[in-house]
């Protein structure tokens, strides 16, 4: 893999067109929503392709129909529109009826977090794993670069039930330049260290390396863990990942305290029983209209690593007393 | 299948009165709403309109029927286990502990296609079926959805008649159970659905109307639809009675979770013997 900047966007929609000219099945449903890889799709199989217009509920429910009838189905919009808008169509039609049907549809939300930066709080997405958690049958996924997006694409593919991809919208860092994680434990430890660990998922994953970095200058080693399958991951890995710490950091790029990654965090934790200390670092429970870098903004909401390294400083005191 | 208009009148007749006998032994279920399409459903099931087969219900070769107000399809449950989709014996525990027959029927019961109520699911589902269908070239199936005139207020059903005209469904048939009637008054004095033929036309449909409990009338004008290749979705809006045969539940407003006392059933299935 090389450090080609581009997309998870792009290099998945780049991956379904091959995957579309092997496997007849797959089918693609937009909302109007495009992508320059997304052009080659529509002028290679246009009997495969369809948009639905600005219509997430449609989006929905002609792709659970089109699943009904044996397609494999990609429905892509951005990411607040195709969990929010439709989310009863979501649970209704793909949720619930992949209990009693074969359903393969793998919704493709574009616009994790704060992603789409200067488009300001409609159209960023705070709430989605929240939400998407709450549905039963359904798995979600949470990228942390565009490597481990493409390697979701068989999963997609050769699992039936409906599946949420949380994309960022923005070209990020990669993180896999040589190796491809493991999709069927759904984490990757990326650094170990010592006393305390920061599962990371999708952007802030890199905030979480910048943090390590700067916290190994003042000698204080920081562990790293990819969570991107937030519903489906090996938890007796993960488990012992776990094990060597005392402490654990969640980071998210969405609400906290209301059900997304914290959450998952200490449900995980309290059925394993494990006993660790916990600080949660996520979004205050407010909208902002503020403009800026996605860096300015991160630390205005107390996400930034300038923020969150002094937070861990603190807590790691706290954990060393 | 062949049945002459005379057979399916009397198998109305005979659906409306197990139809009650059901609510007789659930009150739960929503009677008022289920008396309304009695006939559409038996000139789909009965009239030789819907290809299906009881004993492999998702049989690739049928064709698709999805019955998106869900509530008001009780009379289904002894269409489906008359057809043999289903042990007729079930209709005895419909609402039971261990039935699989409820309130408001699920895609588990063999026979119904899809979620039936949540209200405005159907038509897009349907619309999906009907586009994968066509993709696929397979051009014999055809794709039926049952509607309620109230549901209509959900905005999705709209969205997915835009996109049906778009996408010159004709393997698709909207049928339109148009009692008139929402939970809480009449359609037209909460949001008005005046001149829906016009309206569904104008979305690029091709719309007739139908007297909804003339079952000979229903089955003609069913057959007529699935014979057009004409490159447009079909609606048909069969105008029904709510409530209909019931004395004080025919048309009132407010029938929409009125139940019946079982001296009352007892009475109405009396004179019909």
């Amino acid at each position: 893999m090389t450090n080609k900047t581009i997309t998870m966007r792009d290099s998945f929609l780049t991956r379904i067109l091959q995957g579309m000219s092997e496997d007849e099945s797959i089918f693609f449903v937009c909302a109007d929503f495009g992508a320059p890889a997304l052009d080659e799709i529509r002028k290679q199989f246009p009997n495969r392709f369809v948009n639905v217009g600005i219509a997430e509920q449609n989006l929905i429910n002609v792709s659970a129909g089109l699943s009904l009838e044996g397609y494999k189905v990609f429905a892509y919009a951005i990411a607040p529109f195709i969990t929010m808008r439709c989310y009863e169509q979501i649970r209704v039609n793909l949720a619930l009826l992949s209990q009693v049907r074969q359903i393969n549809v793998n919704l493709i939300g574009v616009g994790a977090g704060y992603s789409y930066v200067v488009s300001g709080p409609t159209h960023q997405c705070y709430e989605d794993l929240t939400i998407m958690r709450a549905l039963p049958n359904l798995n979600i996924y949470s990228p942390a670069d565009h490597t481990t997006a493409v390697a979701l694409f068989e999963k997609c593919v050769s699992t039936s039930g409906p599946k949420y991809l949380r994309f960022d919208a923005q070209v990020l860092p990669v993180i896999y330049d040589s190796i491809i994680p493991d999709i069927e434990s759904g984490f990757n430890v990326l650094r170990k260290g010592s006393h305390i660990c920061i599962i990371a998922t999708g952007y802030m994953v890199n905030t979480a390396i910048e943090l390590s970095n700067r916290l190994a200058r003042k000698k204080i080693s920081i562990g790293i863990i990819d969570l991107f399958d937030i519903t489906g991951f090996n938890a007796e890995l993960f488990q012992s990942a776990l094990l060597p710490y005392t402490g654990v950091v969640s980071m998210e790029e969405g609400f906290k305290g209301c059900g997304g990654l914290d959450a998952m965090v200490f449900d995980f934790l309290n059925q394993q029983k494990m006993d660790m200390h916990v600080m949660n670092i996520g979004v205050p429970t407010a909208y902002s209209f503020e403009l800026g870098t996605r860096k300015s903004l991160h630390e205005l909401v107390g996400i930034g690593a300038d923020v969150v390294e002094k937070k861990i400083m603190n807590f790691s005191n706290k954990l060393l007393l | 299948m062949n049945s002459n208009s005379f057979d399916l009148r009397e198998k109305a007749m005979w659906v409306w009165k197990e139809t009650l006998a059901i609510h007789r032994r659930a009150p739960e279920t929503r009677l008022a709403s289920s008396l309304s399409p009695i006939e559409i459903f038996v000139a789909l099931y009965y009239g030789g309109v819907l290809r299906f087969d009881p004993h492999s219900p998702l049989n690739e070769h049928r064709d698709r029927c999805i019955i998106s107000k869900g509530h008001g399809s009780i009379c289904m449950y002894p269409i489906l286990s008359d057809l043999g989709f289903f042990p007729t014996g079930e209709l005895e525990r419909v609402g039971k502990e261990g039935s699989f027959l409820g309130g408001i029927p699920d895609p588990v019961i063999p026979g119904y296609e899809s979620i039936n109520g949540s209200l405005g699911h159907g038509a897009g589902v349907a619309t999906g079926m009907a586009l994968g269908l066509k993709r696929k070239g397979k051009k014999d199936q055809n794709v039926f959805v049952v509607v309620g005139d109230g549901e209509l207020h959900e905005g999705a059903n709209w969205e997915s008649f835009m996109f049906a005209s778009q996408h010159k469904l004709d393997n698709l048939h909207m049928i339109i159970d148009d009692n008139k009637i929402c939970m809480l008054g009449n359609t037209d004095e909460i949001v008005s659905h005046q001149s829906l033929s016009d309206r569904l036309i104008s979305f690029g449909w091709e719309c007739e109307k139908v007297n909804g409990h003339d079952v000979f009338a229903v089955q003609t004008a069913l057959q007529g639809m699935i014979s057009k290749d004409n490159c447009k979705p079909k609606a048909l809006i069969a105008r029904t009675i709510k409530g209909r045969g019931v004395p004080g539940m025919e048309n009132a407003p407010l029938s929409h979770v009125m139940s019946l006392k079982p001296e009352m059933i007892d009475k109405l299935l009396e004179q019909k013997q």
